[in-house]
């Protein structure tokens, strides 16, 4: 694979995307104020449930803000990147044009998951950010280069996770074309990642782990932020991260022996 | 010798479909137990195509003209047979094959919506590893050939449909392939748009001696750019040969339509041994064999006193419309 080249076309595709964005002001603009409204919602919300006992789970409130905030960068990115690219495969293989992509001399998985971005998600991912530097103010956490590092390697892993659930869903477009419902049950399973795994009984403690693993996705980076993770832990994040994209990879390319394009 | 860039042997596909029965019964059906039945679409068919060669294939909506076409760019595997295309394995879609070839259709859109095209251009440009000079130097040179230099910056959802059309050729053809493949691209488009569309195809094969296979519903596409035709009727191929042989095979006389200067003059042609359709007062239609329309005419023009004269064609439409419900067309 060309590295230099794949860069390029990256650039090309931030540009036309952002150019193509920035042609509807009234809709960024919008988009900016649900992103913030979202996350006062969000925070809101959690305060209440821990208004009446203050643990939640084995969680105090400033500890659950944490897996707010890695929500939110995650949240961030999903619509900034996932969201516009991933539902458009659903797009691409109903009108055929699908066809286009694979006719391309471009890596088709590249191409369909990352032509497009939605800028106003970037307010999510630096709001959420925000959060995490304050939820390490209030949590007294000290930084240092292990507990970034350990970090940042747990949030690509979430990351990861979550592109492959989302990418393996809509793949399946080539065979069940409609798959809308599926992926949307997929954003609601995501929001349940905002609370700590332990608030959750221990049957759907293994369904979000083994099944749908949403508590890998939040639960293990906010235990790194907070130092009470295992390394048996992140370890696991790194494997099933590595077998969700080697899989989803797998997937896509044997999905497209099935490719039949839709017809003219 | 003009060596084959596409060589098609014994290519057979056949595709699952479900059916469903109308009513709600049939839906629920459906909906618990679909059926499916397997469709071959394409029948075992075999030809080949010569480099610089422009290429019709015809047939009615359904025989499999773009499934063969999808087949030889290597969007869909075949279920039979070998496919191979400027030396390639199309299915296989490595890097060299994609560089080479390029697919229009009329119905469906690569540019960029929102934006003016020169983006979608310049986005395809990196995609085939052309430089920032290289890719100016091809939009000038292709956008003047196709007379769009004017539209290169309005958003492509304020063009005109013929304007969209050019400017997804242009980007279609930025990396210069040498096989086009392209599917009914003159679709909707009104009739200058579609006459500057064959003009550009024309001159971009006489150029760079590219090999363009073409389907298209618009008979005059077919006449003006394609020698040679492929009729496929339900999958497999009816005819396969020169276009003008099989319109000489299809209408082997044409009408004349002669004006005599008195009404005698044209019962004396009338009585010469022609095939009279029609007379009307000094007006008479004969038909004569196309082989020997310049002697009859010759004949004709010195021994009586002509007004005027019309020779004229059959409809292509109709001619060719026979061809596209018949299995076979032996020439």
């Amino acid at each position: 694979m060309n590295l230099r080249k794949y860069l390029i076309v990256y650039k090309k595709f931030l540009h036309t995307s952002l150019a193509s964005e920035l042609e509807y002001k009234t809709n960024i603009l919008i988009d900016l104020i649900t992103a913030i409204l979202s996350l006062l919602g969000s925070i809101f919300l959690l305060s209440i449930f821990f208004q009446n006992n203050g643990y939640i789970g084995g969680w105090k409130f400033e500890q659950a803000l944490i897996i707010q905030s890695i929500y939110t960068i995650l949240n961030g990115i999903t619509n900034t990147w996932f969201n516009p690219n991933l539902t458009e495969i659903v797009k691409h293989i109903r009108e055929g044009t699908l066809d286009y992509v694979l006719l391309k001399p471009i890596d088709s998985q590249f191409f369909i998951s990352l032509k497009k971005i939605n800028p106003s998600g970037f307010l999510e991912i630096m709001l959420g950010f925000l959060l995490s530097f304050f939820c390490i103010s209030i949590n007294q956490i000290n930084l240092n280069f292990s507990f970034l590092t350990l970090s940042l390697i747990t949030i690509i892993c979430s990351i990861c996770i979550l592109y492959s659930l989302w990418f393996f869903i809509s793949t399946t477009t080539i065979w069940f074309v409609k798959t809308w419902n599926a992926i949307e049950v997929l954003r609601s399973f995501l929001y349940i990642g905002r609370f700590p795994l332990n608030s959750f009984s221990f049957s759907l403690r293994i369904f979000f782990s083994v099944f749908i693993p949403i508590a890998f996705i939040t639960t293990i980076p906010s235990e790194v932020f907070l130092g009470i993770s295992q390394l048996w832990k992140i370890l696991l994040e790194i494997i099933v991260a590595t077998v969700f994209l080697i899989t989803s990879r797998k997937f896509w390319l044997f999905a497209l022996r099935f490719y039949s394009s839709a017809s003219s | 010798m003009v060596q084959n860039i596409i060589d098609v042997r014994n290519l057979s596909k056949s595709f699952d479909i479900s059916s469903k029965e109308p009513s709600l019964k049939g839906t629920i059906k459906h909906f618990l137990r679909r059926q499916t039945k397997s469709l071959t679409v394409i029948k075992d068919i075999s030809f080949e195509i010569k480099e610089g060669e422009i290429v019709g294939f015809l047939g009615a909506n359904g025989a499999g003209k773009t499934t063969i076409l999808k087949m030889l760019c290597g969007l869909i595997y075949p279920s039979e047979g070998s496919i191979l295309v400027s030396g390639h394995l199309p299915f296989r879609r490595k890097e060299n094959f994609l560089k080479n070839i390029t697919l229009i259709m009329g119905q469906k859109q690569q540019l960029i919506w929102d934006l003016p095209p020169i983006e979608s251009f310049y986005l395809n440009a990196s995609i085939y590893d052309l430089d920032k000079f290289e890719a100016k130097k091809r939009i000038k040179k292709l956008s003047e050939m196709l007379e769009i230099d004017k539209e290169l910056f309005i958003p492509v959802r304020k063009l005109s449909l013929g304007q969209r059309m050019k400017s997804e050729l242009l980007a279609a053809l930025i990396h210069e392939p040498n096989i086009l493949f392209l599917d009914e691209p003159t679709l909707g488009l009104d009739i200058n748009a579609q006459r500057n569309l064959r003009k550009f195809l024309q001159k971009y094969n006489k150029e760079t001696n590219a090999t363009i296979c073409l389907t298209s519903h618009y008979m005059k596409d077919i006449t003006s750019l394609c020698k040679r035709v492929i009729c496929v009727h339900e999958g497999a191929i009816s005819y396969d040969g020169k276009l003008d042989q099989l319109l000489k095979k299809l209408c082997p006389v044409k009408e004349i339509l002669i004006v005599c200067r008195s009404e005698d003059d044209a019962i004396k042609l009338e009585n010469c041994g022609f095939t009279v359709k029609t007379k009307i007062k000094n007006e008479i239609t004969i038909k004569i064999e196309n082989n020997s329309i310049s002697s009859s005419l010759k004949t004709i023009l010195n021994n009586f006193d002509i007004v005027d004269l019309f020779i004229n064609e059959p409809p292509i439409d109709e001619v060719i419309g026979k061809v596209l419900i018949k299995k076979d067309y032996e020439i």
